[in-house]
């Protein structure tokens, strides 16, 4: 089965995330600009007379599709670097784990499994699949 | 008459007539960084358009309401029409060495920049039709007379001696009191105060504020006609109070949290408007003072103004209007003949009357400019409509009144 991981994280948490998936073999992902809240319930921003509060605020949607063998440990290298500090805050965001139909890689035509390994990823290094060059 | 013409005072009104065109441009950036995304387009157009729209007014019958030769104290003859005998030997009483035709260019960039400084209170949802009219209207009505009164030679206030150096009361106090009468006619932007509006473009509003500062140079500085030392003493007091209302008015944004740019910006425009009545007539320590007292007057205004729940959007009245009218009182406390032997002494340089005079001079600029406005406001808002519709304002002016975007 393949997945999708949605994280939701702190825009200033977005290197350490990158970094601590790279080290566990997290080869491919994409990120987009959000704006949202949670509890934190936003923040408050300087105006041209005193503050004003601003409910949304801007984070980062960490996109990731992988094998199902796969989440766990990945989902734990988010929480781990995502996380402010040792016992959180507010804001630190949310990771969402959705079941993936299907996937293709548009330069081979391969599917599934096969459509999400790189060279030198998490798969390869346990000796658990194929690698594609 | 040709060879009164002083070539350094002509060079240095052209420069001065130049720069203080470039501060409608700047004001539209600086307004236009303000608004939402969706009406930045509008909000430049409803500055930029006062180039085109009194450029042609001014020229045909702007000029000769304002500076013709005065009838009765209120308004100017039609002698000058078209331009008809404005040309380049002196005119009789303005500018003495300088072509006619420049000064009354150089007027016409103040009739320019006035209405379009209103056009803050206005943003976001006015209908453009009824602004050109409303526009055109002010202009002839407000701008026009309110300008012979104070300025021309006859006008009934020049003539009590109000001390109004380069437009604190013809414009930044008609431009922010007239913004008060209208936003209260036209009513508050859609969810106004709910949603928050912010700023989609800081970065325009402080490029904004460095042309209007530069601009402030020809126009206060400019306004002694010629290149001489009242000249560089308006620019100093200009650059002085615009120094000392952004340093406290960041103190002011400190305190309530952080130094905010968009508050330094505020801060640097107020204290160039609360200067300008009094640039040609004060020394440079008496604007250190109006600059700085300028800054929490607007500062306060502005919440005052937020906590009514009023959507006056940009805030002309509490940044023009209320720092204006300080700094034309300020005239009547700081003005010494020692800076301007054409001007007069204040209460401080033991003459209380002219602060009297000034005060005159204040209530009848709040009140005219006003009751005029709110009038018009209130007639095209039964006729024509001030405000547009739901849908239009939803979708942003860029798109349901210019049929373009900005940003796409």
């Amino acid at each position: 089965m393949l997945r999708k991981i949605e994280a939701i994280i702190r825009e200033d948490k977005l290197n350490d995330v990158k970094e601590g998936l790279k080290a566990i073999g997290i080869m491919g992902m994409n990120v987009c600009d959000v704006r949202g809240h949670g509890r934190q319930g936003g923040i408050v921003l300087s105006g041209r007379s005193g503050t004003y509060q601003v409910d949304l605020l801007p984070k980062i949607q960490l996109n990731i599709v992988l094998s199902e063998q796969n989440v766990d440990e990945t989902v734990q290298a988010i929480v781990k670097s995502a996380r402010s500090g040792v016992a959180g805050e507010a804001g630190d965001g949310l990771i969402f784990i959705l079941p993936v139909e299907e996937v293709v890689r548009i330069r081979t035509g391969e599917r599934g499994h096969e459509a999400v390994m790189y060279p030198g990823d998490i798969d390869e290094r346990k000796g658990r699949g194929k690698t594609k060059s | 008459m040709e060879n009164a013409i002083n070539s350094g005072d002509t060079a240095w009104m052209l420069v001065a007539c130049a720069l203080v065109l470039m501060m409608t441009p700047g004001l539209a950036f600086f307004y236009g960084g303000m608004v939402r995304r969706k009406n930045i387009l509008s909000t430049l157009t409803l500055s930029y358009i006062f180039m085109a729209l009194i450029g042609v007014q001014w020229l045909i019958y702007g000029y000769t309401l304002s500076f013709g030769p005065d009838i009765a104290g209120i308004i100017g003859g039609l002698d000058f029409v078209g331009f008809k005998g404005v040309g380049a030997t002196p005119s009789a009483a303005y500018g003495a060495t300088i072509p006619h035709q420049l000064f009354a260019s150089y007027q016409m960039m103040f009739a320019v920049i006035t209405p379009a400084l209103i056009t803050g209170a206005f943003v976001e949802r006015i209908r453009f039709k009824t602004f050109l009219l409303f526009s055109l209207a002010w202009a002839t009505l407000v701008y026009d007379p309110l300008c012979h009164w104070v300025w021309a030679k006859g006008g009934w206030l020049a003539e009590k001696g109000l001390l109004d150096f380069a437009g604190g009361t013809v414009v930044h106090i008609a431009a922010g009191f007239s913004a008060l009468a209208f936003a209260l006619a036209i009513g508050p932007r859609r969810g106004f105060p709910k949603t928050p509006m912010e700023p989609h473009n800081i970065p325009f509003t402080v490029l904004g504020t460095g042309l209007l500062w530069v601009g402030w140079f020809g126009f206060n500085g400019g306004s002694a006609l010629a290149a001489n030392g009242v000249a560089v003493n308006a620019l100093l007091t200009t650059n002085t109070s615009a120094a000392a209302a952004a340093l406290v008015w960041m103190v002011l944004s400190w305190l309530d949290g952080r130094p905010s740019t968009l508050g330094l910006a505020t801060g640097m425009v107020v204290g160039l408007a609360a200067v300008t009545p009094a640039s040609g007539f004060v020394t440079p320590m008496a604007a250190l003072v109006i600059g700085a007292a300028a800054a929490p007057l607007s500062y306060y205004a502005i919440r005052f103004r937020q906590r009514r729940d009023l959507d006056e959007s940009l805030d002309v009245w509490a940044c023009h209007g209320l720092a204006s009218t300080w700094g034309t009182l300020a005239a009547g406390l700081f003005a010494t003949l020692g800076v301007n032997s054409a001007g007069a002494n204040g209460l401080f340089y033991g003459n209380p009357g002219q602060l009297w005079t000034q005060l005159v001079g204040v209530v009848t600029t709040m009140a005219y400019s006003f009751v005029v406005t709110y009038v018009l406001a209130k007639l095209l808002d039964l006729s024509i409509g001030l405000k547009v519709t739901t849908q239009e304002e939803e979708v942003g002016l860029d798109i349901s009144a210019h049929g373009e975007r900005a940003y796409s």
